[in-house]
């Protein structure tokens, strides 16, 4: 365990999280950065910490989940329930926000604690459409959720808005319709925050005991029970972790627009986010965070094409993997892998073709 | 036949039973087209071992291709009823001539790969297909012709169209009767396909252990693009009942049923060819129950959740292969 | 190390990208405030004798002879759209989004259509007002639709035509009503979209309206008494249609005996709405939604031989015009639209003509909206004497004058006014489709 005290790789992912920060901070004090990128920073951090999030779970628990997105929309939801209802109580938007994030992360991680017992007894391709499933059903739910606060308190209720919300009150989720008139809240220095809480929660799980608990079960789980790792505590541990900080992305996220819907959160999105995850390298956060900024301004860089925009984004996607699987870049690759190499990559590489 | 419409009636004849039926009817020819689908889903899984998602969209280019070939073709009367039928064989070959150009441009390349990177490489090829449907296609809605129906006139004279077929108090239209056939008809043809000819066992090979079935002599590569081209076939196929049956045609025509199609083939154990059928018609009569009976807007959640339950008593499907784990 | 590399290389990629990005922008400093500024961009344009450029394009595609029949050329044509405009020296920079792709992709289309015809008409025809057109893809997504009007202002957008679908619309009018940019959205018809916001006015009806029309229009006329219902459920135009619906049903007596509904994710099979329709014995059939969703329930109708009567909203009319529909469905079938392809007066059947040959397809209403609001701001621009040297915030000003006090004759309505909160009035008309073309009711 040599990387236990200072890890280079680590400190590089926090410099490169600071770094971007001040800069972008210094060009938008500056306002040299256009509409378009200030429009994009607070959502680009939202889908960092989800496929930081996601790589905990998919590169170093090593379970592949196609429902990622199901967490967000539980964060998206209930947090900016949250933040709502407070509204007259809390007047700084700042503490507002934090406590939306955290409520947010809450009701995700409880989320994920729900889903995790059943999911987590299954494996490879009945894992993943389990997830997918429970993604599905999120959506169907919130599709069809109505939430009112008044004096009285709260109410709930399905498919039909049943909630008698007091004229006083306000109906803040409205099923189809989703949530609207949000104040937007949600500042991209929180963000800058949330990724760098998200970073340094994840990497001290990874280099702890629980940790390598985790990777030991990643890397074979029998071999991992036979020596007294309780493989169901800590498949939990790291699916709820990544559940809550996949909420409390979602609440930033729907706190940057006047309006959120249910069905944001579908199948794609999920997919959108593992391909962040997959093409930054699995257990690889570093790569995570680059990709996940790359793939979220790519489709806006390509705006000038105009109708081939999606259709080059398809064919960049289908490239960047055939190249980056491509036996001569691997075998240049694995010339230089030797020296100072981190366990978390090492484990990532033997166990990438057994996830899935 | 007297005796089946009495047999039908009887069930009918209270409100309740007859409900019942019609909703099964309605169930099995909606799971009918998921079930078609679904064969090509777990024909490339079992054989490649990959999450082929880019099945719904080739679905969508076959859909076009047929609408595209049956309206420019200007058959002579006698001839004019072959018309469906050599729109159909069209998009087949260009499906599978599609569907053997994807294996060799985006897949074969990942053999080696985690087979991450390759679900991901069909991802981006289900945005290609779909985004090159809309440039080339245009995203209007194109209304499929309706193949299964016959024409005749009634007894006044005046021509009607006969879409379906009445026993008693149910109807059973003729695009629900076509698919179950042909998907029966493809289901036999592949488990005899893949148990009975030399091919198909190479194929079963290579599902086994890649390796080893090229030291027996095995051109796995050559297998795996027949899988595709197979599949992509089936495709095709799939693509003009779908639209037969559903006959609205837009780029993302095939995304959804494709999700629904790869659920009903976990739901019957991925691989499994009879599973695929049996996943698809459960499906089917699943979602058409639970839209009756329990709630419209609620009714994609409780076929996920049924699909959850079953996995858990049977983790692998219904019909599927339970693998012991080495340790 | 593997990774590593990796990552240098994608970090490279982004910094490459963030170039792009910022590229365009950075060449004309000051354009961050684009509410002030947005024509500081014009005049350090391409120097292009440009005036020639619309008709140019007009010619090229002339050469496409108009498809008939609808074969292989018909689906092809629709790519031998001009390309966006070259920048029009002296125009309003007028910008809007919609959903160019995915599953939506048809009602942005449309509208983008519709309004570059409108705004190449008014280049050609050379008077003080000109436009310069641009269309971003939404795909109808919240986010993606606040990325494209980002990009608009980005790009010194000066007037803009908000978003086409309800839902981003809500995003960006309220960006729009931040940055002070005047907004008239062709069809995005919810009432949040205009709610508490004094520069953003619609082109459609609001929801609310057509639900309201349609009961009072079923009980007038004695069309039925027991009444059914289909839905979208997670589409914001359709459940608005729908509640008010209700509302003025009770008032007008009417029994509603079927209430189901649908969503995206199952919107192929509808067997089970309409057994609950038939079971209960509806006579009529009422379907707030779009056309596509439409004419699947009118196809399992006819298969599982139920004919109840069938009324229809605005967003029905286009369903005689998709490809390969057998209008024998829709005999019969009412709707109230402001707007119908058949219309035989002038300027309907001029801009039909030329919708088909440019994109080689009937235009529906989504089209005619657009087009018509292209008209509007031309109109409206001409009356308050506005130049295109103007800021988006002295146009924000100008505009909310002139729609509040104006009266517009366009393809979708013959005198439209709007009123402070944004909304239009201008009459629906009653529609039946009879032998495969519509025909006023009254």
């Amino acid at each position: 365990m040599k990387n236990r005290g200072f890890s280079p790789f680590r400190f590089l992912t926090y410099l490169l999280v600071i770094g971007a920060y001040a800069a972008l901070q210094v060009l938008q004090a500056r306002s040299e950065l256009s509409a378009t990128m200030r429009g994009m920073l607070v959502p680009i951090c939202a889908y960092v910490v989800m496929a930081v999030s996601l790589n905990l779970t998919v590169g170093v628990l090593g379970e592949l989940s196609l429902g990622h997105a199901g967490f967000m929309s539980v964060g998206a939801f209930l947090g900016t329930s949250t933040a709502i209802a407070l509204q007259d109580r809390i007047p700084v938007a700042g503490v507002r926000l934090a406590v939306a994030l955290v409520v947010a992360a809450i009701f995700a991680a409880v989320a994920g604690f729900l889903i995790g017992i059943p999911v987590l007894r299954l494996n490879g391709d009945y894992l993943a459409i389990v997830t997918l499933a429970f993604g599905e059903i999120i959506k169907a739910i919130f599709n069809n959720l109505y939430l009112g606060v008044d004096a009285k308190g709260v109410h709930v209720s399905l498919l039909e808005d049943a909630t008698n919300t007091a004229e006083t009150g306000r109906l803040i989720i409205q099923g189809p319709m989703g949530i609207g008139g949000i104040q937007k809240i949600s500042t991209f220095t929180a963000g800058f925050v949330l990724i760098m809480i998200s970073l340094i929660v994840i990497f001290n799980l990874v280099n702890s005991r629980a940790g390598r608990a985790i990777m030991a079960i990643r890397d074979n789980p029998i071999a991992a029970q036979s020596v007294g790792v309780n493989v169901v505590k800590y498949k939990m541990m790291a699916f709820v972790v990544s559940a809550a900080l996949a909420g409390s992305a979602g609440a930033l996220f729907a706190m940057n627009y006047s309006t959120v819907v249910a069905n944001k959160f579908d199948f794609n999105t999920s997919i959108l986010i593992l391909v962040f995850v997959v093409l930054g390298g699995l257990g690889n956060m570093f790569g995570s965070i680059v990709a996940a900024a790359v793939l979220t301004i790519l489709p806006e860089a390509l705006r000038p094409i105009a109708e081939y925009r999606m259709l080059l984004y398809a064919v960049l996607l289908i490239l960047m993997m055939l190249i980056a699987n491509h036996p001569f870049v691997r075998g240049l690759f694995n010339r230089f892998k030797r020296t100072g190499q981190i366990q978390l990559e090492a484990g990532a590489d033997e166990t990438e073709g057994e996830v899935a | 036949m007297n005796f089946i419409i009495q047999f039908v009636n009887s069930l009918t004849s209270g409100g309740g039973g007859y409900q019942l039926l019609n909703h099964i009817i309605n169930g099995i020819s909606l799971g009918s087209v998921y079930a078609i689908i679904a064969l090509g889903y777990t024909m490339v899984y079992g054989i490649a071992k990959m999450l082929n998602f880019a099945h719904g969209d080739v679905i969508m280019v076959g859909a076009y291709v047929c609408f595209y070939a049956f309206n420019a073709m200007k058959l002579p009367e006698p001839l004019a009823m072959c018309a469906p039928l050599l729109a159909v064989c069209a998009a087949v070959v260009v499906c599978t001539l599609l569907g053997v150009g994807i294996e060799k441009l985006a897949y074969k390349p990942l053999r080696a790969a985690p087979s991450l990177a390759v679900l991901i490489t069909a991802i981006g090829v289900s945005y290609f297909l779909q985004n090159a449907a809309l440039l080339l296609w245009s995203s209007s809605p194109k209304v499929f012709p309706s193949f299964f129906v016959i024409r005749t006139t009634d007894a006044d004279g005046e021509s009607v169209v006969l879409r379906s077929v009445q026993l008693g108090a149910v109807s059973i239209s003729y695009v629900t009767i076509v698919t179950i056939v042909s998907c029966v008809v493809i289901m036999l043809w592949l488990t005899w396909f893949t148990g009975r000819t030399k091919m198909g066992k190479a194929m079963r090979a290579c599902s086994e252990d890649k390796a080893a079935a090229q030291l027996m002599g095995i051109d796995v590569n050559a297998t795996i693009s027949l899988t595709f081209a197979i599949g992509s076939g089936l495709a095709a196929i799939a693509g003009a009942l779908l639209c037969s049956a559903y006959p609205n045609l837009v780029p993302t025509t095939g995304s959804m049923p494709g999700i629904k199609a790869f659920t009903a083939a976990v739901f019957g154990g991925i691989g499994s060819i009879p599973g695929a059928f049996l996943g698809g018609l459960l499906l089917g009569v699943l979602e058409i129950f639970a839209k009756a009976y329990i709630s419209v807007q609620l009714s994609d959640a409780v076929v996920f959740a049924v699909l959850i339950v079953v996995l858990l008593v049977k983790p692998t499907g219904l019909l599927g292969r339970a693998i012991r784990e080495k340790v | 190390m593997k990774k590593k590399l990796l990552c240098a290389l994608l970090a490279l990629s982004m910094l490459f990208v963030l170039a792009a990005c910022n590229g365009a922008p950075a060449e004309n400093p000051g354009n961050n405030d684009a509410q002030t500024s947005g024509d500081t961009n014009t005049p350090g344009g391409a120097q292009t004798p440009d005036d020639t450029q619309a008709p140019a394009d007009n010619g090229e595609s002339q050469s496409e002879p108009e498809p008939a029949a609808p074969d292989d050329q018909a689906g092809l044509s629709g790519e031998t759209e001009p390309e966006p405009a070259a920048p029009v020296e002296g125009a309003f920079k007028l910008g809007g989004t919609g959903p160019l792709t995915g599953g939506a992709a048809i009602y942005g289309n449309a509208a983008k259509n519709g309004a570059q015809i409108a705004a190449d008409e008014i280049n050609a025809a050379g008077g003080a007002v000109k436009f310069e057109l641009r269309y971003e893809d939404d795909a109808h997504d919240a986010e993606k639709a606040v990325n494209a009007y980002n990009a608009l202002k980005d790009w010194g957008m000066q007037i803009s035509l908000g978003s086409v679908t309800s839902k981003p619309a809500e995003a960006t009018s309220a960006e729009s009503f931040a940055d002070g940019i005047f907004s008239l959205t062709p069809s995005a018809s919810s009432p949040a979209t205009i709610a508490g916001k004094d520069n953003v006015f619609q082109m459609c009806f609001s929801d609310p309206n057509q639900g309201t029309a349609s009961a009072q229009y079923i009980g007038m006329q004695n069309l039925a008494k027991s009444v059914a219902v289909i839905w979208k459920s997670d589409d914001v135009y359709s459940k608005g249609i729908r509640d008010t619906f209700l509302e003025e049903a009770d008032a007008q007596g009417l029994d509603i005996v079927s209430d189901t509904t649908f969503s995206d994710g199952n919107a192929t099979d509808f067997s089970v709405q309409l057994n609950d329709a038939k079971n209960n014995g509806a006579e009529l059939v009422f379907l707030p939604m779009y056309y596509e969703p439409a004419s699947l329930i009118l196809a399992q109708a006819s298969a599982m031989g139920y004919a109840p009567k069938w009324f229809g909203v605005d967003g029905m009319d286009g369903i005689l015009t998709m490809q390969g529909f057998d209008a024998s469905l829709a005999e019969g079938v009412m709707l109230l639209t402001p707007f119908n392809a058949d219309a035989t007066d002038d300027a309907t059947a001029k801009f039909v003509a030329e919708y088909q040959r440019r994109f080689g397809e009937t235009p529906n209403q989504f089209a005619a909206d657009g087009y018509d609001c292209v008209y509007a701001y031309k109109q409206a621009l001409e009356a308050a004497n506005a130049t295109p040297d103007m800021g988006a915030a002295a146009l924000n000003d100008l505009m909310k004058a002139q729609f509040t006090s104006m009266t517009f004759r366009g393809l979708t309505g013959d005198e439209m006014t709007w009123d402070a909160s944004g909304a239009v009035s201008k009459l629906p008309k009653g529609m039946v489709i009879q032998n495969g073309a519509y025909v006023g009711m009254d």
